[in-house]
């Protein structure tokens, strides 16, 4: 699987990353390489700046200080227009799935084929029925719902199949599976690993849910008073000598602490 | 000696700091949307351009809004020649009621009062709606999905109130208000309708019309920046997006009465 070889490029990498918010420091030198194909799980307690470092890979946030490098270019340095070339490669899962209100499920789906391609409505048609057979969702009526229309799990589907319309190289997943039922966390668990082992990609994914992490990461980083405490496979965080890192993943971290 | 040198910049320090920090909100919030504007104009030179959004926005904000500015000009052109007869017959000019309606309304009161009715409502909608979009991560997603926000929400808000929805609004509120004027003088003041009218006409001529007109296209344009700057700028959960729709429409009564002055000086000398 995608454990990493030292020898191995890595496809991100965060250099020394430095973020505030006014007097809250929520990065204070975060350095991590991730590497291609593997699945990699962020984990730390709430306000850690989790999110934020998924912004940043994307330059929807920029670090204060320090570097991020997505494919060998420097995505601080960048500006929104050059920025659009990386977000060709990069989908991202939001927390709350994130879909336009006034878009139906079909055009929340094209709406990045619109943007970055120019395709015609069959070939669209066709990626987004292709991209929501794969999320489960293959019954054509749902296409035409609005998301006010949808279940909680079905806007987490319909999301990752927008964030997978442009068959990206690198997936972010915010939460993937909070708030959903055991069956749809299984399917969405199921579909991370599926990406990675057919289509290769790389996956980021944000979560508190250890049991998914279990299930589909092959690293875990641990982020923990704005630096990284710890990186290492499954087996390897759950014993780490960092009791901080086994407590949080055993779950027995005092809430105090968090 | 050490003690009083110590205690004066400290004064002066105080009075710098209570002086000094709502104008530099004042100058921060100013620059914040004069960049928005250009960067506005740079993401949208380059077409093709989304005439149905445009549309869609002048149908929503625009069309929806006009119940609210045909009952107010109506009854304001009503009110002012109920007033005006009172006031004038004091001189013995009740004769002159058509034509200071005319010109109160043209020059002033409709631009005025429909970019403060009209315009509250756009702005705080606009406000509202951008600011759940971010709430929901909307705006990111529209960002990491390859779009510009302010090319897809901004522009087409902008374009709509500036070039649009009130000079039109404010078009129509002229006309209504002079024809609530007209039915109040007939009925209550028993004035003959083609003296009223011939009135209004007489007195009202293309620079009264082109200084009042004027305005509406600076007033859209605050409006929808302003709007669009709070929405996007909206933080703090849905506590924070009460606060910043309420804050839109006091910085957008504001803005208005006091850019009319200035403007209105503004069209006095272009007109001179």
């Amino acid at each position: 699987m995608g454990a990493p070889d030292n020898d191995k490029e890595p496809i991100i990498e965060f250099k020394d990353v430095h973020k505030s918010f006014g007097k809250n420091y929520v990065h204070k030198g975060i350095n991590l390489a991730i590497y291609r194909g593997e699945t990699i799980a962020l984990i730390g307690g709430s306000g850690q700046g989790k999110t934020v470092l998924l912004k940043e890979l994307t330059g929807l946030m920029y670090p204060d200080q320090g570097r991020v490098i997505v494919e060998g270019k420097d995505v601080t340095r960048m500006r929104e227009k050059e920025l659009l070339d990386i977000r060709k490669d990069v989908g991202f899962l939001f927390q709350g799935a994130a879909l336009f209100d006034s878009l139906n499920v079909k055009e929340n789906i094209a709406y990045s084929l619109r943007e970055h391609f120019k395709l015609d409505n069959e070939e669209i048609e066709r990626r987004v029925t292709e991209k929501l057979k794969l999320v489960g969702l293959g019954d054509p009526a749902v296409a035409k719902l609005m998301p006010e229309e949808l279940s909680g799990g079905m806007k987490k589907r319909v999301g990752l199949a927008r964030a997978i319309a442009t068959d990206p190289k690198i997936i972010i997943y915010d939460e993937p599976t909070t708030g959903l039922d055991p069956t749809n966390v299984r399917r969405i668990n199921n579909m991370i690993r599926y990406l990675q082992e057919k289509l290769g990609v790389t996956s980021i994914g944000v979560t508190h849910d250890m049991e998914s992490i279990f299930e589909f990461a092959d690293r875990i980083a641990m982020i923990w008073k704005g630096k990284i405490i710890g990186v290492g496979t499954v087996e390897e965080m759950r014993n780490s000598d960092d009791d901080i890192i086994r407590e949080f993943i055993a779950g027995t971290l005092p809430m105090d602490d968090i | 000696m050490a003690e009083e040198a110590g205690k004066k910049p400290n004064a002066f320090l105080r009075f710098l700091t209570v002086v000094g920090t709502p104008v530099q909100s004042f100058i921060s919030y100013v620059g914040g949307l004069s960049i928005m504007t250009w960067n506005t104009v740079i993401a949208y030179l380059k077409p093709p351009y989304d005439w149905r959004e445009i549309i869609k926005q002048i149908d929503y904000l625009g069309v929806r809004g006009l119940p609210i500015a045909i009952i107010a000009s109506m009854f304001i052109g009503g009110v002012m020649v109920l007033q005006l007869s009172y006031s004038l017959a004091t001189f013995g000019a009740k004769t002159f009621v058509g034509a200071l309606l005319g010109i109160a309304l043209v020059r002033w009161l409709s631009p005025v009062l429909m970019a403060l009715l009209v315009g509250g409502r756009v702005a705080a909608g606009i406000s509202a709606e951008l600011g759940s979009m971010v709430l929901a991560e909307q705006i990111d997603a529209m960002r990491s999905l390859g779009a510009n926000p302010l090319r897809k929400l901004v522009a087409p808000r902008v374009i709509a109130c500036t070039f649009f929805i009130f000079p039109l609004t404010t078009m129509l509120a002229d006309v209504l208000g002079i024809t609530g004027g007209l039915i109040t003088a007939v009925v209550t003041t028993h004035q003959d309708p083609q003296f009223f009218m011939n009135n209004v006409k007489n007195y009202l001529d293309y620079k009264d019309i082109f200084s009042g007109w004027g305005k509406t296209f600076f007033f859209g344009y605050f409006i929808a920046i302003i709007g669009c700057y709070q929405g996007l700028n909206t933080t703090g959960g849905t506590e924070g997006l009460g606060k910043s729709t309420t804050a839109t429409v006091v910085i957008i009564m504001v803005t208005i009465l006091i850019s009319d002055f200035f403007l209105t000086k503004f069209f006095f000398f272009l007109m001179s």
